[in-house]
């Protein structure tokens, strides 16, 4: 029996109630992004469920241990504040784990209470609690406001607000990532060894959430942006910023703070993405594309022209975060697909806006909601039916109940692997979307295909 | 037993005007628990003759959650029980949250049970916390009861107004009911007659006119009651009276909140405007 079996096929208007939503906590962002900081211990300031539930999230993604700490807030903490518990945590956590970095963000609770941390890392470090070389930053992350992608641009706001310009120009490059997996962030830093620019990346999961097993535990692995790249970011020549949504913010703020210059593009997912990605990249460092790039690229256009007559008209559901969205709409829709229902839980008007841009003078009419939720993704699939969902794990029941498949991609996916090691960033990773889909779009055809249509080669 | 709250705009006299009356209703031999509902934890500091007491989220604080009737509620003038909600410091944490965690507490511990003998309990709530916690003393199964100080002076008035808003939409769902104003005077022009007019406004009445009389401050100086400090002046009769009136009060109603076309209309006819 279908598990969603009580989905009505009409829509209605709905104002006060999400079903399935199509997001998380803002705290899970940030906590993720703190983990891309060398020798960074995540702390959450608010009740110990959040940090339980913010690691669990993301061990269950990531499937490496993810180390957090809490203020353990109780009923005293959010009468008084909770100032006394950070202190506290502050020192044990400095005496204890003795991490690098501590990255703060807080909760619900912490903020509705109205605790300043600001206030309260100025106290800590007046006490002594910070020993010399130790750093602090701190994120107001509060759920109740945007989404996971929110926390997550937060965080990396506060990481370039690290920033310490000495006033003396370097040729590095700052390049925000975004949201995007371990295997994606070192795919951009090898795009741009192989281009010659000189990037910080920040933040750098990559060797922190997809380190390999070697028989010795480490708390603080060898990965992450370190916190002297992070305070020469304002001397750095300019700032790419990958994604509207995930990295905008900080990269203004290093253009205004700093007079660091500031592109923002979109997410590198799919060619012209990639292609626009490179193109800056190669005009900072003066050069042309170089011919190990350019092959790359070849091979991805080589396999859309090859495989073109499959890809040709398919309609695809997607689900997401938006600035992964906008750049798989593209992709689609450069494939000649037909991206017809695009959800996220991440509010926006512009990115609905964009999403309609994208899909303009298409052959297909796009529906498309910001601050959506599944159950809509679910009702506009019974109306109408789609080819293919591109999404995280929570589609499997969408998947499962209308015989659809599923291709996972994005945040969370919780019930399969690879996707920390094979990015599907830059043209290898367009490379690996398209062998995805057509793996699932070619799997399906053998599968309905009369015995006279039952082909050996496709 | 009788739930009562006390609401009233900042500064409007609600401490004192609810331990002077709660002192009256000892002398008629009623038992009588009060409960502060602020961080200030000022609200008893009459019936006990200082302000030494402990608050409730003190206590919490300091010796964690096992805490006892005994350490939070504290005997004071005439056989009523004290008790201080306390809160945070001005500017950190939740005043809201604090009120609500003490009398949740106050009632797992069992402060209202039948044996503790209560003709009443009296919450007296802080002016200006405007959140959940400002609600708590009249959600469902609490207050029963709530009385507003104000006097004829514009903004108390205005608060008054506002607060009537706040019962309103807990009158609905539950059981709390206005029982009238409560004018502390400060000697405005036609006063009284203001505040009776604004009460049949509400719905309500005026159930007592206290007068302004310095013996009040000369009683809080001393750390007393009126009552207890020299029962023989007029002002110690007023407070009994007030307390004779809330004890006899049989008119509880759900207010009928004005429009603020409609309140200022009603200054300006009282000759607020003339002055």
């Amino acid at each position: 029996m279908a598990l969603l079996r009580h989905t009505p096929v009409e829509v209605m208007e709905r104002k006060a109630l999400t079903i399935n939503p199509a997001k998380t906590c803002q705290p899970i962002g940030a906590m993720y992004a703190a983990l891309g900081i060398h020798g960074c211990l995540p702390h959450s300031h608010g009740s110990q469920g959040c940090c339980a539930y913010h690691r669990s999230a993301l061990t269950r993604h990531y499937k490496e241990p993810v180390s957090a700490s809490t203020s353990s807030f109780t009923e005293g903490a959010s009468v008084f504040g909770g100032h006394a518990n950070l202190l506290q945590a502050i020192n044990n956590i400095f005496t204890v784990y003795d991490p690098e970095v501590i990255a703060v963000h807080t909760t619900c609770l912490s903020e509705t209470i109205g605790d300043d941390l600001n206030q309260i890392f100025d106290k800590a470090r007046k006490e002594g609690k910070v020993p010399e070389g130790k750093t602090l930053l701190g994120a107001a992350t509060p759920s109740y406001v945007g989404s996971h992608v929110t926390g997550f641009s937060n965080m990396v706001k506060s990481m370039a607000m690290l920033a310490e310009p000495t006033g003396k120009k370097t040729h590095k490059v700052n390049v925000i990532p975004g949201w995007v997996e371990p295997s994606d962030m070192a795919e951009i830093k090898r795009l741009a060894a192989l281009v010659g620019v000189d990037i910080t990346l920040f933040p750098d999961t990559s060797g922190v959430l997809n380190a390999p097993l070697t028989g010795e535990y480490k708390m603080f692995p060898d990965g992450g942006v370190t916190i002297k790249e992070l305070k020469a970011c304002g001397d750095a020549m300019g700032t790419l910023a990958l994604g509207e949504w995930c990295s905008a913010d900080a990269a203004r703020w290093l253009d205004a703070k700093c007079k660091v210059p500031c592109t923002v593009l979109d997410m590198p997912f799919g060619l012209a993405a990639t292609d626009r990605f490179i193109d800056v990249l190669r005009t900072v460092a003066g050069v042309p594309v170089p011919d190990a790039v350019d092959y790359e690229r070849g091979q991805l256009v080589d396999m859309i022209s090859d495989m073109h007559q499959y890809f040709y008209g398919k309609r695809v559901a997607l689900w997401g975060d938006p600035d992964q969205l906008i750049s798989m709409c593209e992709f689609l829709v450069s494939l000649d697909m037909q991206p017809v229902y695009v959800v996220t839980g991440t509010p926006g008007k512009s990115f609905e806006r964009r999403i309609k841009d994208i899909c303009k003078d298409q052959p297909f009419e796009v529906k498309v909601k910001a601050k959506g939720d599944m159950f809509l993704m679910h009702q506009w699939i019974k109306n109408e039916p789609v080819d293919l969902l591109i999404g995280n794990t929570y589609g499997k029941y969408i998947a499962r109940d209308e015989d659809i498949p599923l291709l996972r991609w994005g945040f969370p996916i919780l019930d399969r692997q690879g996707h920390q090691y094979f990015p599907t960033v830059g043209y290898k990773g367009g490379l690996r979307l398209l062998e995805k889909m057509l793996d699932l779009l070619l799997d399906r055809k053998d599968r309905d295909s009369s015995e006279q249509a039952f082909e050996l080669v496709l | 037993m009788r739930k009562v709250a006390i609401y009233g705009k900042g500064g409007i006299g609600k401490s004192t005007t609810t331990q002077n009356t709660v002192a009256g209703l000892a002398e008629m031999g009623r038992k009588v628990m009060v409960v502060g509902c602020d961080p200030k934890a000022d609200s008893t500091r009459l019936l006990l003759g200082g302000l030494a007491q402990k608050s409730v989220l003190d206590t919490l604080r300091e010796e964690g959650e096992d805490v006892e009737l005994e350490d939070i509620r504290k005997p004071g003038y005439g056989g009523t029980w004290c008790v201080e909600s306390g809160g945070p410091e001005p500017g950190v944490g939740c005043a809201g949250r604090g009120i609500i965690t003490s009398i949740n507490m106050l009632e797992s511990l069992g402060a209202y049970e039948e044996s503790e003998g209560l003709d009443y309990a009296f919450y007296d709530v802080l002016g200006d916390v405007v959140c959940g916690g400002f609600a708590m003393p009249i959600r469902d199964g609490k207050a029963q009861e709530i009385y507003i100080v104000c006097s004829g002076e514009m903004m108390a008035m205005y608060a008054a107004n506002n607060i009537c808003k706040g019962i309103m939409k807990y009158a609905e769902s539950g059981g709390v009911r206005l029982g009238g104003l409560i004018c502390n005077s400060r000697n405005t022009d036609r006063e009284a007659e203001l505040i009776t007019e604004l009460a049949s406004k509400l719905g309500t009445q005026m159930i007592y006119f206290v007068p302004r009389d310095n013996d009040v401050q000369r009683a809080e100086i001393n750390r007393k009651t009126v009552i207890e400090w020299d029962g023989t002046v007029p002002q110690a009769d007023q407070y009994r009276g007030l307390a004779k009136a809330i004890d006899e009060n049989q008119m509880f109603v759900i207010p009928k909140p004005l429009q603020i076309e409609d309140l200022e209309q009603l200054l300006m006819e009282y000759g607020i405007m003339d002055a």
